[in-house]
């Protein structure tokens, strides 16, 4: 590869890295809000694929990409609902009602897929890249920064948001506060309870928005387990990040950098690597950031545990 | 002396018949909780089935009535329990020591793929040494594979939940690879790996059923691994590690130990559970050669309620509503995907049905 093309690659590369991670953006930081309410949701992953069926479905019925990320995050908070009702109300042990939702998640996405769906083998449109004037078309800025669509630029947005609402309002400080020391926020006189379901709602919210992206903002199709993984990938991401909105932005993208790596040089003819190499990096990164990020005295020291009340 | 020994005797038989009442009633409240939850899952998915078009009552029917129409029938339904049943009392060990174990699906393609080496590497041993070979590698495979997150777990605190199940995709596309690559059958069109040879195999157990072994090796095993955990000393550590490894600190035992070898024990049954997959079923490795029994496993270790003998009828239950949900495909072109609906229903109704019964003891 000279120069030239070796740029051309990296600007591909990186454009591609932020559209990757755009799914894992979204669920990652509503993780880290269920994680820091001391809620472990496990049934991310499911919850991902009602979020990405729902909003195939909207947008099919309909052909409005906004509807269908309305319903992505509809469908995903009320399979939230169901997550908070067992783990909140009930007190049901957190990992094992994840595990159910997980199979309802790809038991339900796949039976409504099959039953409506897969005979018509027709295909929706795509949330489409924005030109913005001059920037979209800087050399090689422009392929990297300035040709996503809206959804994606979204993200940069949703990680300024969540921060400020976790560290600068009264709402986040209570929500941190029941992760670390439900006992004084139920002293000071709020409902544990209350609180624990926002977060588990803004959870389930963004992670049904993460999968909606999958079906309206990168693949045109729904197909069964399309998030092959990517909500127990974002646990992992809020590990190394820390239980940081912030740092969940920056770990999505280089989570999406392996994924963009993957892709693009499995279309590269000159790399002699099995492509099954390159399809395991994701998960193998995973892995290897669980083992040499130690984060664990960032984690809230309620996480999974519920709240009895006295 | 005779007085007295007869106002003994009185107080001891209502004692006897009242631990015995005790004992009854309380095997039948330990098992009305799962039918329960069947029932539930069932009602779910027959609501599930109206809703959308197709008739409800099939779920009855079809799926659980129409799996069984003769003895070949019964045998694939236990041809499906069997690696249900390894799987789900592997797990059950694993989950009893609090280890969230949740990479049985890769644990059992990584048995299947050290089987498929053994049985097709080899040639020339007799079927009684060939056949166990093929299972104890598979086993052995199985084992070391979960053990790579049980050792992540226990030196960096690496979370078994992710590495587990990161460790599943791992697997699949390992085996993707070797079925496509060094592994393949390069006469066959479709990616597969040679056969095994014929000494590798499962022995059949009805020669002309697909039926092995396998069955009565998943069912002597849910037995040792309910003696092992209840009467052991060994069971005993685990079991407290897994309520309170401070406390399981406190009294001397090794905690870490403890985890590597629940976890390594359920994997080894998955492991397991995918040799006679290949020796007993399919004789060659493909890509899917699991339609997500690892995953199945953990719906069967919890209607079981962590206990693996509990884990044989669980399996079974589990096995026939998979066979059912074929017939009700082939019947009523109801997707077959319907089965996970049902299993994620069955888990949370058990832990609905077990925490209102704790509720009630409370009042009580």
């Amino acid at each position: 590869m000279d120069d030239m093309m070796f740029f051309t690659f990296l600007a591909a590369l990186m454009g591609a890295a932020w559209r990757l991670a755009t799914p894992l953006i979204f669920a990652s930081i509503g993780a880290v809000f269920s994680e820091r309410a001391g809620v472990l949701n496990i049934g991310l992953e499911g919850t991902m694929l009602v979020g990405a069926f729902c909003g195939f479905a909207a947008a099919f019925a309909t052909g409005s990409i906004p509807l269908g990320l309305l319903a992505g995050v509809g469908g995903g908070m009320l399979f939230g609902l169901v997550f908070a009702f067992f783990t909140i109300t009930i007190k049901a042990d957190q990992i094992v009602v994840g595990a159910a939702l997980n199979l309802l998640g790809m038991g339900l996405t796949a039976f409504l897929f099959r039953t409506y769906y897969v005979s018509t083998g027709k295909g929706i449109e795509i949330a489409q890249p924005v030109h913005i004037p001059w920037l979209s078309d800087l050399p090689f800025l422009g392929e990297a920064f300035f040709r996503q669509n809206l959804i994606v630029y979204s993200t940069i947005l949703t990680a300024i948001l969540a921060t400020l609402v976790l560290y600068r309002t009264a709402f986040g400080l209570t929500l941190r506060a029941v992760g670390e020391h439900p006992k004084a926020v139920d002293v000071a006189g709020r409902n544990v309870a209350t609180y624990r379901y926002a977060a588990v709602m803004v959870g389930t919210g963004l992670a049904g928005l993460g999968g909606a992206f999958l079906t309206l903002g990168h693949s045109n199709q729904f197909v069964e387990g399309i998030t092959s993984g990517r909500g127990f990938i974002a646990l992992a991401v809020v590990v190394f990040a820390r239980w940081s909105p912030i740092g969940a932005f920056f770990v999505s993208l280089l989570f999406g950098l392996f994924y963009a790596l993957q892709l693009m040089l499995q279309a590269q003819a000159s790399v002699v690597v099995p492509y099954q190499v390159l399809q395991a990096l994701p998960y193998i990164m995973t892995i290897i950031t669980l083992v040499f990020v130690r984060g664990k005295g960032a984690a809230p020291s309620k996480l999974g545990q519920p709240y009895e009340m006295r | 002396m005779e007085q007295v020994n007869q106002g003994a005797r009185d107080h001891v038989y209502p004692q006897a018949a009242h631990a015995l009442y005790r004992t009854l009633s309380q095997a039948a409240i330990s098992a009305a909780t799962p039918i329960a939850a069947v029932l539930v899952a069932l009602s779910f998915g027959a609501a599930l089935l109206w809703l959308n078009g197709f008739t409800g009552t099939d779920v009855v029917t079809v799926m659980v009535m129409g799996s069984f129409q003769d003895a070949r029938s019964i045998g694939e339904i236990l041809l499906k329990a069997t690696p249900l049943i390894l799987i789900g009392a592997g797990l059950c060990v694993a989950f009893r020591c609090s280890i969230w174990n949740i990479g049985a699906e890769g644990q059992l393609y990584v048995g299947a793929i050290a089987a498929t080496f053994v049985g097709t590497s080899i040639d020339g041993l007799s079927v009684w040494i060939h056949a166990p070979l093929v299972m104890l590698a598979g086993a052995l495979a199985g084992a070391a594979w979960a053990g790579i997150a049980g050792y992540l777990k226990v030196r960096f605190q690496a979370s078994e939940i992710v590495t587990t199940i990161m460790l599943n995709y791992i697997a699949l596309i390992l085996t993707s690879y070797l079925v496509t690559g060094p592994m393949r059958d390069v006469s066959a069109a479709y990616p597969q790996s040679a056969r095994l040879v014929r000494e590798a195999w499962t022995p059949r157990i009805v020669s002309d059923m697909r039926l092995h072994i396998g069955i009565l090796v998943a069912i002597v095993l849910a037995v040792a691994l309910y003696i092992f955990l209840q009467r052991s000393s060994r069971g005993f550590a685990l079991r407290v590690v897994g309520l309170n490894p401070h406390a399981a600190r406190y009294a001397g035992m090794d905690v870490r130990r403890n985890v590597m070898i629940a976890i390594c024990i359920s994997g080894a049954m998955a492991g397991l559970a995918g040799a006679f997959e290949v020796a007993g079923v399919t004789h060659r490795l493909y890509q899917n050669i699991s339609p997500g029994y690892g995953f199945e496993g953990i719906a069967v270790a919890l209607l079981a309620n962590n206990n693996p003998l509990a884990a044989i009828l669980s399996g079974g239950l589990f096995a026939m509503l998979r066979s059912g949900s074929e017939v009700l495909q082939i019947t009523s072109q109801v997707p077959q995907v319907l089965v996970l609906v049902i299993q994620g229903i069955v888990i949370l109704s058990v832990v609905a049905f077990a925490k209102f019964r704790g509720m009630f003891a409370g009042l009580r």
